[in-house]
């Protein structure tokens, strides 16, 4: 997610202050960064890694869905998770585009990907063991993704935006699916609740850990947000999270593993909101460095889908060259 | 009738869940992210038809059994898919070809199915012939691209035809139910495809410079449920939900 995509982003610029203080008044007055204007060299890397990082969520976010596809319960669910994992797949896709109009290729972003050099959201390194993940994954992880990506329809930089639009009018659709998921499943049997409970007990703190490292420690947030990439900050993007989804569990009838969360009426300025307990940040770091459950199975299915696939792509180009050498040659004729 | 009938619709059916279902399996595993969309969407073509073709199955027998319970709750000898569309997806030359032989064949069905004396058939032959002329599209390039890529793609395409082509015979094979259908107007002679499905095959193949091989001993038995090992692990995948927790609404 794109919070975790800041971490360690390197947003350092090395141009004049005149430079920057235009750039930053074009971006004060809301007006939209495109691919072929002047921008500072950090605003250009944090980008190419926070849309890069992005799009390989996506990506590698096929993986654990599609862990079920095979094996969803109705054809009507087979039907939805193809086409939800699909859709996963497109969002990939536009945003790997609009990293290009930045000057970075997608092959270059893929190998990044394969040798671990650029990170995804550490949410996909979690294993899908039930049905029931897949009800949860749309519910929370989809759901988060949603808050924070909402404000990135209105990053400064205009492709972004733009693709962000369309990916979240998906996203909200996924989550509501996620959720029609679960509620099929707590109106069903004993077996079917114990199945839901335990899957929101196994991702509601992976889902709560999406939105970064607290502000404090979110060391190239301030940067992000004065020029406009990031619009909230990462605690604030949680609590929303956070207010909106445990009544929705509670409508589910599940409980949130979280025992010191409770109402507290004078919290969002007297609008109330939950108190919550804290986030187990070893585990965390743990998973962002590549030693959660299914980093190294994420990766290996990745670079296995690349290696196998190496004769196809060989084989189309080979073949495009060979057919634009038969029409020059038949132009010459 | 209704029995016929029931029975060649579980053919049309099966042919559809099971492809279907082979092509899934590759969804987020493709060799390009631009075919990670195009297979769930032929994916998608196909259970979709497979979904019609149950449900009214299941209204022609009349005995409550929905889509799930026939795509679902039975045994393997009970499927009726061709031994082709089970086949095990080996590579992306064997899958794009599987394809383009099944969408070959089934885009001439489909557009004799249109004149059906059967409403519902002629419905789901109005939808199913249009994704299926862009399975042929799809797919046909792929083998083209394939066969007339590298060396070693050329090898594997090669491979696949020569390893697919006894599964083809029995798309034309009529079962006796089948057979009964088609007697009744109710659905097309499988036979009558062969003409088109060979010239629909030939033009691909000339421009893939793949060589059409003659198949001494065709693979037959599907339509009886006489399928090969493969089809009880695609089964044990499919059915794991509704086998392992019974009589549950998902």
């Amino acid at each position: 997610m794109y919070s975790q995509g800041l971490i360690g982003a390197d947003g350092a610029t090395e141009e004049t202050e005149e430079f920057l203080a235009k750039f930053q008044a074009r971006i004060d007055r809301e007006e939209k960064i495109e691919p072929n204007d002047a921008m500072p060299n950090g605003y250009r890397k944090t980008l190419v890694r926070q849309i890069g990082q992005h799009a390989h969520s996506e990506i590698v976010g096929m993986l654990p869905e599609g862990n079920w596809i095979t094996r969803a319960p109705s054809l009507r669910r087979k039907a939805a998770l193809l086409a939800k994992v699909q859709d996963e797949g497109g969002h990939g896709l536009y945003l790997y585009s609009a990293a290009e109009t930045l000057g970075v290729t997608r092959e270059q972003m893929t190998e990044e990907l394969l040798s671990g050099k650029a990170k995804y959201s550490s949410i996909f390194n979690y294993p899908t063991p039930t049905w029931a993940d897949i009800g949860t994954i749309g519910w929370l992880v989809d759901g988060a993704a949603i808050m924070n990506q909402i404000p990135l329809c209105r990053c400064s930089y205009g492709p972004y935006a733009r693709a962000m639009i369309r990916v979240c009018k998906e996203e909200s659709f996924h989550q509501r699916q996620g959720y029609e998921i679960l509620i099929s499943l707590c109106n069903g049997t004993e077996e079917q609740k114990q199945m839901a409970q335990d899957s929101i007990n196994r991702w509601w703190w992976p889902a709560l850990m999406m939105f970064g490292p607290h502000d404090a420690e979110s060391s190239h947030s301030e940067q992000s947000m004065k020029w406009k990439i990031k619009r909230f900050s990462n605690d604030e993007l949680r609590q929303k999270f956070i207010d909106a989804t445990v009544p929705q569990a509670e409508y589910l009838g599940l409980t949130v593993p979280d025992p010191d969360l409770k109402w507290n009426p004078d919290k969002n300025d007297g609008k109330g909101g939950y108190d919550h307990g804290e986030i187990d940040w070893d585990e965390f770091w743990r998973v962002v460095k590549g030693h959660g459950k299914m980093n190294r199975d994420r990766i290996k299915d990745r670079k296995k889908a690349w290696d196998d696939g190496a004769w196809v792509r060989e084989a189309a180009l080979a073949h495009a060259e060979k057919r634009a050498a038969r029409q020059t040659q038949h132009a010459a004729e | 009738m209704s029995a016929p009938l029931f029975n060649a619709l579980l053919e049309l059916a099966d042919d559809h869940l099971i492809l279907g279902h082979r092509v899934s399996e590759w969804c987020g595993h493709a060799p390009l992210l631009e075919e990670d969309l195009a297979m769930p969407n032929m994916a998608l073509d196909m259970i979709g038809a497979a979904r019609s073709l149950y449900t009214y199955a299941g209204e022609i027998e009349g005995e409550g059994r929905d889509e799930d319970q026939l795509a679902y709750l039975r045994y393997d000898r009970e499927y009726k898919n061709c031994l082709l569309v089970e086949r095990p997806n080996e590579d992306f030359a064997h899958t794009m070809l599987k394809q383009l032989y099944f969408a070959a064949f089934m885009h001439p069905y489909w557009e004799a199915a249109l004149q059906s004396n059967d409403e519902t058939v002629r419905g789901i032959a109005g939808k199913s012939v249009k994704e299926v002329a862009y399975h042929i599209r799809h797919a046909g390039e792929w083998v083209v691209r394939l066969g007339d890529g590298t060396e070693e793609s050329a090898k594997r395409m090669q491979d696949a035809v020569t390893e697919l082509h006894p599964y083809v015979e029995e798309l034309f094979h009529m079962s006796a139910d089948a057979q009964a259908a088609a007697d009744k107007g109710a659905l097309p002679d499988r036979e009558a495809m062969r003409t088109q499905w060979t010239n629909s095959i030939s033009n691909v193949f000339d421009q893939a410079k793949l060589t059409m091989p003659e198949v001494e001993y065709p693979q037959l038995g599907g339509r009886t449920g006489h399928h090969g090992e493969e089809m009880g692990h695609l089964l044990s995948e499919l059915q794991y939900m509704q086998r392992a927790y019974p009589n549950m609404s998902w």
